[in-house]
């Protein structure tokens, strides 16, 4: 294949766009919305997943102990609590130093608290901080078992709710996306077909002049995908740039929730946009060559 | 170089367009194709150049047997057989050296090899001065030149023309006819089907009429021989 077929299949594909471009601004208007739902939804997921993992990352269990626990039962707890699979530290909080807490987070108005030392009714406890999130519920449910132990708390339901908010967000928005990918692919397949009826003419002149099946297919399939690429390339260049201000709100507005921004995964998502909205292309004109182009 | 052995062609629509064709033609030869409209004089050159194919019987063209060809060696025998058409289909947004560089770019030759050949072949028919003219503000005679200048750029084997003077005049039409003896002088075999019975007493070639679909005369030096 030398530089002169390569100019050619370009020039014939530039040319079909411009003589089909109300079809071709549709096709690539159909691709843009489908990859800018896909991409949203990807980054929506990945945002939520992000956050739920740094709030799973802080999320410690505390056991509520019973007040007829003596000293001596008070350090075999703290060993068996370390042995339960998923503990990476156990701190010990007394019944004072529980009150002094809330007594702290009372802040000035910790007066109305007073009174409470005599006769103390918070319980003693164990902070406990586990190596992962996922393995928090099973260690709660071990550490009830425990003798002594009053009641076990950890933040039941956060993460629950946020990870079946992704799974809520990854059905809709898969159905969506693929909804939406079928008409971009259709609709490429019937800017393509449109090509081709305009130029079955010259198609059959082709053929009698002996043009192998790549030559008289190929400007077609470049229309298809240079279609696609285009609504790719307008997709990528929204999603990064609303992204980026989305960011720098973000961060402004609101310092304590913290969002992907490492550059090599939005790059990555970026890229997977591009790439997908050239396949999109691809795929749609092979379909309608197959379809209206026996040759 | 051409043969045919027991050659039918049944339509999928049920006409039956050739009944055991058998003929042969040699390199170099210059033939008509006589008959009457519907008598299988398209249908003949379809087969040749493997736009159909026969539902029975056996096409060989060179030795190669149309039957036993791959699909995608079809573009390759193409090469080598250069077409004319009556209605000359030339490519109406391409100017007259477009339009005969088109059947080189089709084949991957490269630009410098287009510049050479294409003004000698414009030269070859006469059309040289036109090169840079679209087909729509050419007459007729020249149009058809166009499309016999793209036919042979090639250097194909075989010159297949179905009624090329069909659209031309008088004039015209022995014109065209002096080029086709001059690229058939150059050893280029010429099947050409047609009705023009006055070219046809005149050149005084070989002649084969076709009748329903089957060969009634064939015949060296021959004339047109139908009531017209």
């Amino acid at each position: 294949m030398n530089l002169n077929v390569i100019r050619y299949y370009f020039r014939e594909a530039v040319r079909s766009i411009i003589r089909n471009s109300w079809l071709s601004a549709a096709s690539v208007g159909t691709i843009i919305i489908s990859l800018l739902i896909l991409g949203s939804t990807v980054l929506l997921v990945m945002n939520v997943r992000y956050v739920a993992s740094s709030v799973e990352s802080s999320l410690e269990i505390t056991v509520f102990l019973k007040d007829d626990v003596d000293e001596q039962s008070l350090a075999r707890m703290e060993e068996q609590i370390k042995f339960v699979p998923g503990v990476s530290s156990v701190e010990f909080i007394s019944k004072e130093q529980a009150l002094a807490d809330l007594k702290e987070s009372f802040g000035d108005k910790a007066d109305i608290l007073s009174g409470l030392e005599q006769d103390n009714p918070l319980p003693n406890s164990f902070r406990i901080k586990t190596t992962s999130a996922g393995l928090v519920p099973e260690a709660a449910r071990q550490l009830e078992k425990l003798d002594g132990v009053e009641q076990v708390r950890y933040g039941q339901g956060v993460v629950e709710k946020l990870l079946s908010l992704t799974h809520w967000v990854r059905i809709w928005g898969s159905l969506t996306i693929v909804v939406l990918g079928v008409a971009a692919i259709f609709l490429i397949a019937t800017t393509i077909r449109m090509s081709v009826f305009a130029r079955r003419r010259e198609i059959g002149i082709m053929k009698m002049l002996g043009a192998t099946n790549l030559f008289v297919r190929m400007p077609f399939m470049l229309e298809g995908m240079m279609l696609g690429s285009a609504g790719g390339l307008v997709a990528v260049l929204i999603i990064n740039f609303s992204y980026l201000s989305l960011l720098n709100k973000v961060i402004v507005t609101l310092p304590f929730i913290r969002l992907v921004d490492d550059p090599v995964t939005i790059y990555q998502v970026l890229g997977g946009l591009l790439g997908l909205g050239f396949a999109i292309g691809a795929l749609g004109s092979a379909i309608s060559l197959r379809r209206f182009l026996k040759v | 170089m051409i043969q045919m052995f027991n050659v039918s062609k049944i339509y999928n629509n049920g006409v039956k367009a050739l009944n055991d064709v058998t003929l042969h033609i040699k390199k170099g030869e210059f033939v008509f194709l006589v008959g009457p409209s519907g008598a299988g004089k398209s249908t003949l050159t379809k087969l040749i150049c493997r736009e159909e194919m026969p539902s029975r019987g056996q096409v060989v063209i060179n030795g190669r047997s149309l039957a036993r060809m791959k699909s995608r060696e079809v573009p390759f025998l193409r090469r080598k057989i250069g077409m004319v058409f009556q209605d000359f289909r030339l490519i109406p947004t391409k100017t007259v050296f477009e339009n005969v560089a088109f059947a080189l770019e089709i084949t991957g030759a490269s630009n410098k090899e287009i510049k050479k050949v294409v003004p000698m072949v414009l030269r070859m028919v006469g059309l040289e001065k036109k090169a840079n003219m679209l087909p729509a503000h050419l007459s007729g005679g020249e149009q058809q030149r166009t499309s016999v200048a793209r036919a042979i750029v090639n250097n194909p084997i075989l010159l297949l023309a179905d009624e090329p003077t069909g659209n031309l005049d008088p004039d015209n039409s022995w014109e065209l006819m002096k080029l086709f003896l001059d690229i058939n002088r150059r050893g280029t075999t010429i099947v050409m089907a047609t009705h023009a019975w006055d070219i046809v007493d005149e050149m005084k070639r070989r002649v084969i009429a076709l009748s329903n679909g089957t060969v009634i005369r064939d015949e060296e030096g021959g004339v047109y021989g139908y009531e017209s």
